[in-house]
């Protein structure tokens, strides 16, 4: 049987490498920094086994341009970082905005600011990875909680960062990459993967690199075909040619974020475990969702009517669907490893801000099943 | 292509004109000996990727007729390593200030020419920052006056030749605007060799460096690029020492390129799957 050979048992970052590989990542630029490491190692050994590039740069910065300049080849590019590396990162991702050039950039998040913890968890990225980068933008970021997710999250990244020519930020924490568990690699035709969409236009007739179409997919051209035209992060109009009038400014930042802010629906995944009668809903994601998923079958066990909502697309925030899942709740944990980052869009979202509460812990450690259970009890008036 | 008598408007956008640069600026006389030189070579335009930075210099790739690439402050040679090693086949070329190569980008300088990776960096050295209104680069050297300098400089200079000859690029050369001619040899030359180069090529910037330090005109700080500098080796040195050296410093053809080199880790790799 092949599916024996489909079984893994792997590190959460191998699974990442897994997911992008399936996806038909050929370009991987990157620098050590712990804990995305072995992002890059693995990727250092598997690309030129199947006639990939690998290179390891002399910065973040270097590595985040490599790719992009990958990218406008033809390839399909990802590197890997955390962090310190994901903050020197931002400028070049902000002209990936800019310039509409599809790449895949995971931040396994460690403890900060600065240097921070590097060896321990955190999820204090997820407003960075909103804002990290200067300027009115959208972006698109993904998290999961076990290895088979952060491999789905992976092929659904590279998908994304092609249908709206994007960058799109994975955002693993140091639990999740670092945790060894099973995966089991889907057949090719399981997950579906988007290829780059090239432009129709022929040789000698005018191609716009920078009108969308209908459907608002902007069909590119390789760097090295027929097609000449030019990149930048100036603002420019449909030829990408330079400009600051002030229609083409405004048109093409309305592009810029309309393009994913409209489809944000589409752009939403999520998992949901026992919701339909829930008088207590735990939203969490990443590793911080495992110790939720497992007090609540606890709690459930015990009659208290409890369920968890997993967000795997933290960008852009699934506002409208969060308020929908946690209308009828008494109260509203927020589960997360930071000082409130998804709370306060879960506040925002919900029609009672007042029932939404924050279980957090920021010293290093993974939340625990007992912490979210103490903060549940004081809520419910219980006491610890 | 290379019988067909030059034409400028065949290499550039037309619709990008008129050019930013300032009257007198030694800028589109780099533009114009690198056109020429690629017209020479017989490149096909769509082989031709450019990639620059942020600075006067980098507007030069949105100038011409290939692939281009206008990127971020300091960080061309970075994207232009990602597009070279994607795809061997494609020629890059990265123009670049003196503040987007040494400062900002000092890094990357450094490591591409490391590398070897066969891209060719012209640094448009005319030793001051001039889009953000005249500011002193590494390249300014002590005693300069400039805007952020109103006293002096104090800061020491890099030397572009001795720094990418250490740093390992395996072709190294310098000119001026002043030697137009050669300045297109070079960069013909630049360009076939296989790894990573440089040419230093001198510009005048009238508008700041040349006014905050009291050079003259255009022409008076061209006249200057005459008078100052020297082939290589030239008996002129015995006498006066200080004279700037102009020619190939650096040709080795025997270095690996790295490309090339990647491709034998490919074959490795595919070997050991077998």
């Amino acid at each position: 049987m092949t599916l024996q050979n489909n079984i893994r048992f792997v590190q959460g970052n191998e699974a990442c490498v897994e997911g992008a590989l399936y996806a038909g990542v050929n370009f991987f630029a990157g620098y050590p920094i712990t804990p995305s490491t072995e992002i890059a190692e693995h990727l250092a050994e598997r690309l030129p086994r199947q006639g990939g590039k690998f290179i390891q740069m002399e910065d973040e910065i270097a590595s985040m341009g490599a790719i992009l300049g990958a990218s406008l080849t033809g390839k399909k590019v990802m590197t890997a970082t955390s962090g310190p590396g994901f903050s020197l990162k931002q400028e070049a991702l902000g002209y990936a905005c800019m310039a509409e050039i599809p790449c895949v950039i995971a931040n396994v998040q460690r403890g900060g600011p600065s240097t921070g913890n590097p060896t321990h968890v955190s999820q204090g990225d997820v407003n960075q990875a909103r804002w990290g980068t200067h300027g009115d933008h959208a972006i698109i970021a993904l998290t999961a909680s076990n290895n088979q997710d952060v491999f789905t999250i992976t092929v659904e990244a590279f998908n994304l960062a092609e249908t709206y020519r994007t960058p799109v930020i994975i955002l693993l924490d140091e639990v999740v990459g670092h945790m060894r568990e099973k995966l089991t690699i889907p057949e090719q035709e399981d997950i579906p993967v988007v290829g780059r969409l090239r432009t129709a236009v022929a040789k000698g007739v005018d191609y716009h690199p920078y009108l969308p179409r209908e459907d608002g997919r902007l069909p590119m051209s390789d760097f090295g075909a027929e097609h000449r035209y030019n990149v930048t992060g100036l603002f420019h109009d449909m030829w990408g040619f330079p400009s600051n009038n002030p229609k083409v400014v405004s048109e093409l930042l309305r592009h810029l974020v309309d393009k994913i802010e409209n489809n944000a629906e589409s752009i939403t995944m999520f998992k949901e475990y026992w919701l339909d009668d829930a008088d207590y809903i735990l939203v969490s994601y990443g590793s911080s969702a495992r110790s939720a998923i497992h007090i609540a079958k606890n709690r459930r066990a015990r009659g208290v009517k409890i369920g968890v909502l997993e967000l795997q697309t933290l960008w852009p925030f699934p506002t409208d669907m969060v308020r929908e899942k946690c209308a009828n709740a008494k109260a509203v944990l927020v589960v997360e490893m930071n000082m409130g980052q998804v709370v306060t869009q879960v506040k925002n979202a919900v029609d009672n801000p007042n029932n939404v509460f924050l279980a957090n812990r920021i010293d290093g450690q993974l939340i625990s099943p007992t912490d979210i259970k103490t903060i549940l009890r004081m809520i419910q008036g219980k006491g610890v | 292509m290379a019988t067909k008598e030059f034409d400028f408007k065949y290499y550039i956008r037309s619709r990008f004109f008129p050019h930013i640069w300032c009257p007198g600026c030694g800028h589109g006389i780099v533009l114009g000996s690198l056109l020429r030189a690629i017209h020479e070579l017989g490149l096909d335009k769509n082989e031709i990727v450019m990639t620059s930075g942020i600075g006067c210099s980098s507007r030069i790739s949105g100038y011409v007729d290939f692939h281009s690439l206008h990127t971020i402050h300091g960080r061309a040679l970075t994207f232009a390593t990602g597009v070279k090693l994607a795809k061997p086949g494609i020629t890059a070329i990265v123009p670049m200030g003196d503040g987007d190569a040494l400062a900002i980008g000092g890094n990357h300088f450094i490591h591409a020419a490391r590398r070897n990776i066969d891209i060719t960096a012209i640094v448009m050295n005319n030793r001051i920052y001039g889009m953000t209104g005249g500011q002193f680069s590494p390249l300014s050297g002590l005693g300069k006056k400039a805007t952020t300098a109103p006293f002096s400089t104090i800061d020491n200079q890099f030397d572009v030749v001795e720094l990418a000859k250490s740093a390992g690029a395996s072709f190294v050369a310098r000119s001026t605007v002043f030697h137009a001619t050669e300045c297109k040899d070079l960069l013909k030359k630049a360009i076939s060799h296989k790894g990573f180069s440089v040419v230093e090529i001198l510009s005048q910037c009238p508008t700041y460096y040349g006014r905050k330090n009291k050079q003259g005109d255009a022409v008076q700080m061209m006249e200057g690029f005459k008078t100052n500098t020297v082939k290589l080796g030239s008996k002129k040195l015995e006498k006066n020492p200080d004279l700037i050296q102009r020619g190939i410093f650096v040709e080795d053809t025997q270095k690996a390129e790295y490309c090339e080199a990647y491709d034998k880790i490919i074959a490795t790799a595919m070997k050991g799957d077998a």
